[in-house]
């Protein structure tokens, strides 16, 4: 900003005032760029309550699993708590040395996953125990001095003074919201402090831990500190606040919390014998990543409560970033919201993947426009070609007709849903048990193998048959009893039918003479040893009269094929169902494993990819002059050696530059070298070195290194 | 071997107040008179500053503070470990001492300032004995500001009062010495316990219910067990408590009578045994060790210690990128060319196979190597194609979050930053296992 004013100084400038802008929410970005905004924003609305409803089965889901442990844990604090209070009662707890009890959790190796553990924790603890909990991370804690002052700030709600000097930087920060009271940063104060909290009633200080009264906690609530990533805290500041602590623990009953995200041998390699003897630590185990995905998967994956699908494809990504990348549900759970939303926002026909009745009214409102899309899906059109001709003329005419049919459609893809996944599960049942795992030990291999193809045309299918062809009678009696019981709970009439048939069948199996038996399960036993012998075995019984065990497990090995073949079939092959199933996967992976580095080569190996400018379109492996300067520098760059000859690379692109402007190379001959484009080279060799292809060497000055290997 | 209790004497001091002095510090009774001895008579000037020294738990706070809250001496104890500012310490010096502060200390004090608010307040009330200040755990002192520690050793010359300073510390006083000199403590050293002395101090807080004897005679059970791994007197006294119910288990039963010695020692021994393995080293918490107890030899189920879990599980290529880390930790950079090339044509087996490089890597401990070199070797030794995403390279730093890298030197990313390895061969064994690849056959020191 300038002034009129000729003489130097400082000058207040008052803030233009702008007008405000209207600020765009989630539904307006959502909308933005397609022609139809209503359609958009009804897209936009199911997609967020859709979203919300699994949110809420997640949470349900997270808190079960978490159950066991977190009421371990409360049992831990609690019962820590009560043997402070009754410690000097008797002759052991006078002689022991005075401990902190602390609770090892081991979280997994994903951090950023661990903070739903530790809110739900912090909110239990908060609801039943005690309003004393203190988290701390590491990265705040650099030195032993911030970490009692976070401690002593968080627990006591008050500015604490350690160094002076700080204390006066950070003055005007806390002035209004902390009340000012100079409090040293000791475990003193803290024992002070925690004797009148726990002595008056809190109403008497109006800022004392939110409003919940004392009278909820039992006497004398343990004072909770949570280190949340053990593994980054420096081992010298944890050693010196656990002695620190330890001279304390007689008067407040402390209770730490490690969070571990490798293995609780950590413990032993960051505090040395003196330290870690002052702790009584005991281990939390949460359960494991995948454990809690196979959960997840199972929830909202293989359930027909959402009408929201992804392909196989789509899920193999998900769960390969998973399994490949960082182990973390968080993520899993961004992936699969972000497809949904993509869904919903590229698939115009979202608006029918929704409940039931919805997606029917939804169905009778289609514009003409709309039924156009229906015409054009491939599903759909596979699905007029099969009809008969006069019909045929009826879709392709009549949009009342087609949104008649959509509805039927609808109603039938639901139902395909309701029995794809009890027959998948029951598929599953029979077949983890096999050896090897012809089908996967995971259902959701399952699960891939059948988005994939229909699974019984497949290899895989028919030796896992061959297999269960040669199960035991219990064995394969008790996996019966797991798909009864599958089939009896789901809704779908036919398939409670199916239930039914299942369970006469096992029941006669049940009835069979057992004296027959032994022979069977000898085979079962080889079959984990030599799949091979067993089929040439299988091939000499064949000869043999089969028992009445072999007639009936037969019998029911092609019923279940039976279930399988009309159950299974592939969903492409259901009409409509691209308005369930997202599949573009490539999206996905790349906004969720993006990859940097090959973004920035292509950006600059060919400019034409990003700024799509016809003149930059050429064929690789010439350096094109009307390419941007960087592109240019790049592009040599890339034919040198470890070491750069600065001047070297400046005349090349000086040669490539002028070339450009379609001068007489000999103007520059005489040595001189234009001042434009000097900078313009300068400039782009910085930008290089910001993203960090060449950088200055000591070597040789007038060289930089690169930092970057292979040519063009 | 009784020893005959020394009885402290002093002019300065009531004899019966003495006797009652002796009581509390069985096995300390020469440190003690001599301390006595130097202290002198309370109004006398003791010397500056005295500097004890000696194991943890060799009775050092103990003998200094029973002294002087027995004898009623004025003094202030100050733990340096807790005092993370000076600010912290002279103002808890001040506050015991003088009872209220007068003057604020400045911000950010000096020992100056220290010194200059200690004479205001000490004209006001001038010493009539002693004044002890005590610094627990003083090798923290070294730590702070560099005039400290001189400082305090000369404070009587500096504030010109009765004041003695005494140190306590676990290090020896030569650690400690400044390179500029200072006024030299006097030195007192308190040795460690012997066995008879332990025995001696632990048989005194014998159990009410249970007779001194059978106590007494537990106590040389247990020292017989744990006096070669142990002789810190606070850890042994913990382990005896934690313990003495299943001594006393055969009496409550009935089997055995107290002076059935030998039968006690039968059940107790294979105890003790386990104890030293567990709970001593604190892989089972003293809590989980006393439920497990209480239980029923039948349902006692073995409890894992900490380093039993030593388990890790990992995204896949995570495992991939540690190992190539391992690898570029310890083989030789130069010999990268005849793992990870397939065509690496010929190399001299003399070349190759340094002597004295044979074998000494693992010995010498993980070597630095730069980010390329770690992506040059995972991306050779991972079997599949990987695209170079972000989230390998997120992996990485994770990885240093766990401290199974750590990244040396600088920590600027875009300068070539350089990492070491910091996991053990079994541990990446363990990991290499698990997604079947042979480590071993890449190690340059088990060619």
């Amino acid at each position: 900003m300038t002034t009129s004013s000729v003489s130097k100084g400082c000058f207040v400038f008052k803030p233009v005032v702008k007008k405000k802008r209207k600020i765009l929410g989630a539904e307006d970005y959502f909308v933005d760029g397609s022609d139809d905004v209503e359609n958009g924003k009804l897209r936009f609305q199911l997609c967020q309550s859709l979203w919300q409803k699994m949110k809420e089965d997640i949470e349900c889901m997270q808190e079960d699993l978490n159950k066991k442990m977190l009421d371990g844990f409360l049992e831990f604090i609690r019962k820590s708590a009560a043997s402070f209070w009754s410690r000097g009662d008797s002759w052991t707890s006078q002689m022991r040395a005075n401990e902190i009890p602390t609770a090892a959790l081991v979280l997994g190796v994903n951090m950023p996953d661990h903070s739903i553990t530790f809110e739900s924790m912090i909110v239990q603890l908060q609801a039943s125990l005690t309003p004393f909990i203190v988290s701390v991370q590491a990265k705040e804690c650099g030195a032993l001095k911030q970490l009692m002052q976070k401690v002593l700030q968080r627990l006591m709600g008050t500015n604490i003074t350690v160094d002076e000097d700080e204390a006066e930087t950070e003055l005007g920060v806390h002035n209004n919201e902390l009340p000012q009271k100079r409090v040293n940063c000791s475990l003193d104060a803290l024992c002070d402090w925690y004797r009148t909290a726990t002595k008056k009633p809190s109403g008497k200080s109006p800022r004392k831990r939110r409003s919940c009264s004392q009278s909820e906690f039992p006497q004398g609530p343990p004072v909770v500190v949570i280190f949340r990533d053990l593994e980054a805290f420096s081992p010298q500041v944890l050693q010196d606040f656990i002695l620190i602590c330890s001279q304390y623990v007689q008067q407040v009953p402390l209770v730490f919390v490690f969070g571990i995200a490798t293995s609780p041998s950590t413990i032993q390699r960051m505090l040395p014998h003196s330290v870690s003897s002052l702790l009584c630590i005991e281990l939390f185990q949460s359960l494991s990543c995948t454990q809690h995905l196979a959960t997840i998967i199972d929830k909202l994956v293989l359930t027909s409560k959402f009408p929201f699908k992804i392909s196989a494809k789509v899920l193999q990504v998900l769960v390969g970033i998973f399994l490949y990348h960082d182990f973390s549900v968080c993520n899993f759970l961004k992936g699969l919201q972000l497809s949904m939303l993509d869904h919903f926002h590229s698939q115009p026909l979202s608006m029918l993947c929704c409940q039931k009745q919805d997606a029917l009214l939804h169905a009778q409102q289609l514009s003409h426009q709309d039924v156009e899309r229906i015409r054009q899906l491939p599903s759909f059109m596979r699905y007029v070609e099969k009809q008969e001709p006069e019909k045929q003329v009826q879709l392709l005419t009549s949009d009342e007709r087609v949104k008649e049919v959509c509805q039927k459609l609808l109603k039938d893809l639901r139902s395909y849903h309701k029995n794809f996944y009890p027959v998948l599960r029951c598929l599953h049942v029979l077949t983890s048990i096999l050896p090897k795992y012809p089908l996967g030990k995971q259902i959701r291999e399952l699960y891939v193998l059948c988005l994939e193809k229909n699974v019984w045309e497949t290899q895989e299918y028919e030796s896992a048959m061959q297999l269960i062809r040669m199960l035991a009678k219990d064995a394969l009696v008790t996996s019966l009893q797991k798909c009864v019981d599958i089939l009896k709970c789901c809704k779908s009439k036919k398939l409670k039918e199916e239930g039914q048939q299942l369970q006469g069948l096992t029941a006669t199996f049940q009835k069979l003479d057992s004296k027959i038996i032994p022979v069977d399960s000898k085979y079962v036993s080889m079959v984990n040893n030599h799949f091979l012998t067993l089929l040439a075995m299988k091939e000499c019984r064949r000869t043999r009269r089969k028992t009445p065990y072999e007639i009936l497990r037969n019998h029911v090995v092609d019923y279940i094929d039976s279930l399988v073949k009309t159950h299974l079939c592939l969903p492409e092959s259901q009409p409509l169902y691209e308005v369930w199933y997202y599949s573009s996967s490539g999206t996905v992976r790349r906004h969720l494993n993006a990859t940097p580095r090959t973004s920035i080569q292509t950006a600059l190996s060919n400019p034409y990819c990003y700024l799509q400018n016809e003149a930059l379109k050429n064929e690789s492996g010439v350096i094109s002059s009307t390419a941007p300067d960087i592109c240019i520098i790049y592009k040599l760059h890339l034919e040198c050696g470890r070491l750069i000859n600065l001047y070297d690379w400046l005349e090349a692109y000086i040669t490539v530059a002028t070339a450009a402007e379609g001068k007489d190379l000999s103007a520059m001959e005489g040595g001189k070298v234009d001042k434009l484009k000097h900078a313009r080279f300068i400039r782009g060799v910085s930008e290089l070195e910001f993203l960090g292809f060449v950088k200055s060497t000591r070597k040789k000055t007038d060289h930089v290194a690169r930092l970057t290997w292979g040519g063009c | 071997m009784n020893r005959m209790p020394v009885h402290l004497q002093h002019l300065g001091y009531a004899d019966e107040q003495l006797q009652q002095v002796t009581g509390l510090l069985a096995c300390r009774e020469a440190q003690a008179s001599t301390l006595l001895a130097l202290f002198g008579e309370p109004e006398h000037y003791s010397y500056p500053s005295i500097f004890i020294y000696g194991h943890r738990a060799s009775g050092k706070s103990h003998v200094v503070l029973t002294l002087l809250k027995e004898l009623k001496m004025p003094h202030v104890v100050v733990n340096c470990i807790e005092c993370v500012s000076p600010g912290l310490l002279f103002e808890r010096m001040l506050l015991s001492l003088f009872g209220t502060l007068t003057m604020p200390l400045p911000r950010g004090p000096s020992l100056s300032d220290f010194v200059r608010l200690y004479q205001q307040l000490c004209s006001e009330q001038p010493a009539t004995q002693t004044r002890y200040i005590v610094l627990d755990h003083a090798e923290f002192l070294r730590d702070m500001s560099t005039n400290l520690l001189p400082g305090f050793l000369r404070l009587q010359e500096l504030v010109e009062d009765n004041v003695t300073v005494i140190f306590l510390s676990k290090i020896v006083w030569d650690k400690f010495r400044p390179n500029s000199g200072c006024f030299e403590p006097l030195l007192l050293h308190f040795p460690d316990y012997s066995k008879a002395e332990l025995q001696q101090i632990l048989a005194q807080e014998s159990h009410p219910s249970y007779s001194p004897e059978l106590y007494s005679s537990y106590i040389s059970i247990l020292l017989g067990v744990f006096y070669s791994v142990c002789r810190d007197l606070r850890e042994l006294r913990h382990l005896a408590a934690l313990n003495f119910s299943k001594f006393c288990e055969p009496l409550e039963k009935g089997e055995a009578k107290e002076g059935d010695t030998h039968k006690l020692w039968r059940n107790i021994e294979p105890h003790l045994k386990k104890a030293m393995q567990t709970v001593y080293l604190r892989e089972v918490s003293s809590a989980q060790w006393e439920e497990q107890q209480q239980k029923e030899e039948e349902e006692v189920r073995e409890l894992q210690g900490l380093s039993a879990y030593t388990h890790m599980e990992l995204p896949y290529y995570s495992k991939f990128l540690l190992i190539a880390a391992y690898l570029a930790s310890y083989n030789p950079a130069r010999t990268d060319r005849r793992f990870f090339l397939k065509h690496h044509g010929k190399i001299k087996k003399t070349n190759f196979l340094k002597k004295h490089e044979k074998t000494s890597n693992h010995l010498l401990g993980p070597k630095p190597f730069p980010l390329d070199r770690l992506l040059a070797i995972f991306y050779s030794v991972v079997d599949s194609r990987v695209a170079p995403t972000a989230s390998i390279f997120s992996q990485i730093s994770t990885l240093v979050t766990l401290q199974l890298l750590t990244q040396v030197g600088h920590d600027d990313q875009l300068d070539a930053p350089k990492y070491k390895c910091a996991v053990s061969l079994a541990f990446i064994r363990a990991i290499s296992r698990t997604v079947g690849f042979d480590v071993i056959r890449y190690l340059y020191d088990f060619l």
